[in-house]
């Protein structure tokens, strides 16, 4: 199940190509994409996927498909399935990998594996699969054919395997007007776009409880403009009521990739890592020593972030002055 | 309108996740337990439309006998009454007897006269994260589902849907009656009060044993992630440690 994006394939969908890859040994992969027949799938969609190791690329057209219409899209690739009966159904683990693979599996009555690293065929297929937003790896058997599951992001790398550009072949999906029923009919866009967002900044800097209050973020925001980052904190802090949801970073709030996390008085709880293991470096500002945190972090400065933030904000004027 | 919101009954990890010595489940004999988190904002707008609305709130649970605890949470909060489907302790159910266990609650309800207009699931569990469970549901009654939704507006027979995507919200539509899943974000649960804890007490719990099938999905063993431990170089102490900051700043470049 491949996703695109404007000028090409989602690079999570090359990821679950890599491990589909594994899965299938040697076997054909078969790509399927969707869209409405205004539109036309771009020839370097195919040479991309051609290059990850795809055979063939089905795309399926349909007017619904001109906004995101997740039963539609799953009925598509059932539809497939019966032509192709392949041995596996994978897909990006991403929102919307994850949603349409569970509609896949309510149609054809099937376990779905969720978010996978590792996978082998076999009857069962084993999996290996994230449980807790990465915090821990569940080992589980996979009972029924097609074997269906979707890849977790970031976890496996994408790696070429040059099989030629993939061919293309067209159909018209047959969809039932249930099966269109539920379609994106409206874009609301961020009012409170402008600053950085938390999910693509290159430098976030954060605070939990240890911040004292909500003014206790004057000195996080101070030093994430100076970095030109976005601030971001723990679930106490939302619970607190202290910053909105958005600026949460964790397994239920914004999972961020900066180069540099700087995580100031944050104990470092799993609901919170989970959100910041694709930070390249993560720099912890604790006055406990033996704090979770530490056990992730790349760098530590031990102390009170009353005082050790305000510190690293003089001493960035200060060097950018000289 | 009726609506039904499923929760789960999930252990507070705090800072490090430590397995039982057979590699089944977490050691939880010092962690307290909670709703899932994106469950918890579900019980808060479920309380909310039927204030705003009318008709009855219900809460279901598929746990142990102690997730009873988290039901009386939810009905402190104002759920009205709750749906207990009772497994054993050590039972990790999948997501497809999970999701046949509250249909066959659903359509017990069905029989009893009552009709869910609306039906609430957290988007995925903090434990098993499956996402998957409100979507078998929503496929066998034939109705429609929007998913991981941080916006949730009822109004003459349908439901207005946001999904939270890059730069703005996706809408979707549903006639009712229908299925929503949703995310931590989609409101600010209340915290309940002495007298709401009281009248949870008094709140009617009905209780059934369903029996499992095989799971499909068959857990074998959990694992801790590998490289999970680190030794972090401690660049200083106190504010003193500042330049050796910079420093580093400037080494990858965002300074």
């Amino acid at each position: 199940m491949v996703e695109r994006e404007p000028g090409g394939v989602d690079e999570l969908s090359l990821q679950a190509l890599a491990l589909a890859r594994t899965l299938a040994q040697g076997a054909s992969i078969e790509a399927l994409a969707v869209t409405p027949p205004s539109d036309t799938v771009s020839q370097g969609v195919a040479a991309t996927l051609g290059e990850h190791g795809v055979s063939t690329l089905h795309v399926a057209e349909h007017a619904v498909f001109g906004s995101y219409a997740p039963t539609a899209v799953a009925q598509a690739a059932v539809e497939l399935a019966e032509r192709l009966q392949p041995a596996a159904i994978v897909g990006a683990g991403t929102e919307r990998g994850n949603e349409v693979l569970a509609h896949i599996a309510a149609r054809l009555d099937l376990p779905l594996a969720a978010n996978c690293i590792a996978a082998a065929s076999g009857d069962p297929a084993r999996v290996t699969r994230l449980r807790w937003g990465g915090s821990l790896l569940e080992e589980a058997d996979v009972h029924g054919a097609p074997t269906l599951l979707t890849v977790a992001p970031h976890l496996v790398t994408a790696e070429r395997a040059p099989a030629g550009e993939a061919a293309v072949e067209h159909f018209a999906p047959t969809l039932s007007e249930a099966d269109q029923l539920v379609r994106v009919t409206d874009r609301a866009e961020d009012d409170t776009a402008g600053g950085v967002s938390l999910a693509d900044a290159k430098v976030v800097v954060s605070s939990g409880r240890g911040a004292g209050s909500p003014e206790g973020f004057g000195i996080i925001e101070e030093l994430a403009d100076l970095l030109g980052g976005a601030v971001g904190c723990s679930r106490a802090v939302t619970m607190a009521g202290w910053r909105p949801h958005t600026d949460q970073v964790g397994q239920t709030g914004t999972k961020i990739a900066p180069d540099i996390y700087i995580a100031c008085g944050i104990s470092g709880a799993t609901q919170h890592m989970a959100g910041c293991k694709g930070a390249k470096t993560i720099l912890a500002v604790n006055t406990d020593p033996q704090a979770p945190i530490l056990a992730s972090a790349d760098y530590a400065v031990i102390g009170d972030l009353h005082e050790v933030v305000p510190a690293i904000s003089a001493e960035l004027r200060k060097a950018r002055q000289t | 309108m009726n609506v039904l919101v499923c929760v789960k009954r999930v252990p507070m990890t705090g800072g490090k996740i430590v397995l039982t010595a057979d590699e089944q489940a977490i050691a939880t004999q010092h962690l307290g337990f909670t709703i899932s988190p994106h469950e918890e904002c579900g019980v808060e707008e479920v309380v909310r439309i039927v204030e705003q609305h009318g008709g009855e709130s219900v809460v279901l649970t598929l746990g142990p006998p102690e997730a009873e605890e988290q039901l009386r949470d939810a009905m402190a909060l104002g759920m009205d009454r709750a749906i207990h489907l009772v497994i054993g302790d050590d039972e990790d159910w999948d997501a497809q007897a999970t999701a046949t266990a509250i249909l066959d609650a659903i359509e017990a309800e069905h029989a009893a006269g009552v009709d869910f207009d609306l039906i609430f699931f957290g988007n995925e569990s903090a434990d098993s994260g499956g996402y998957q469970v409100g979507i078998r549901v929503a496929h066998a009654l034939e109705r429609p589902i929007a998913t991981g939704l941080k916006g949730v507006a009822v109004e003459a027979g349908r439901v207005r849907c946001e999904q939270e995507v890059p730069g703005g919200r996706d809408v979707f539509d549903l006639p009712l009656p229908a299925v929503v899943t949703v995310k931590e974000g989609l409101n600010f649960p209340r915290y309940p009060s002495v007298p709401g804890r009281m009248r949870a007490q008094k709140k009617p719990v009905t209780s059934s044993s369903p029996t499992a099938a095989p799971a499909r999905l068959e857990k074998v063993r959990l694992v801790s992630p590998p490289g999970d431990r680190k030794e972090a170089e401690i660049l200083g102490h106190g504010p003193d440690a500042a330049p050796k900051v910079v420093e580093l700043l400037q080494r990858i470049g965002v300074a």
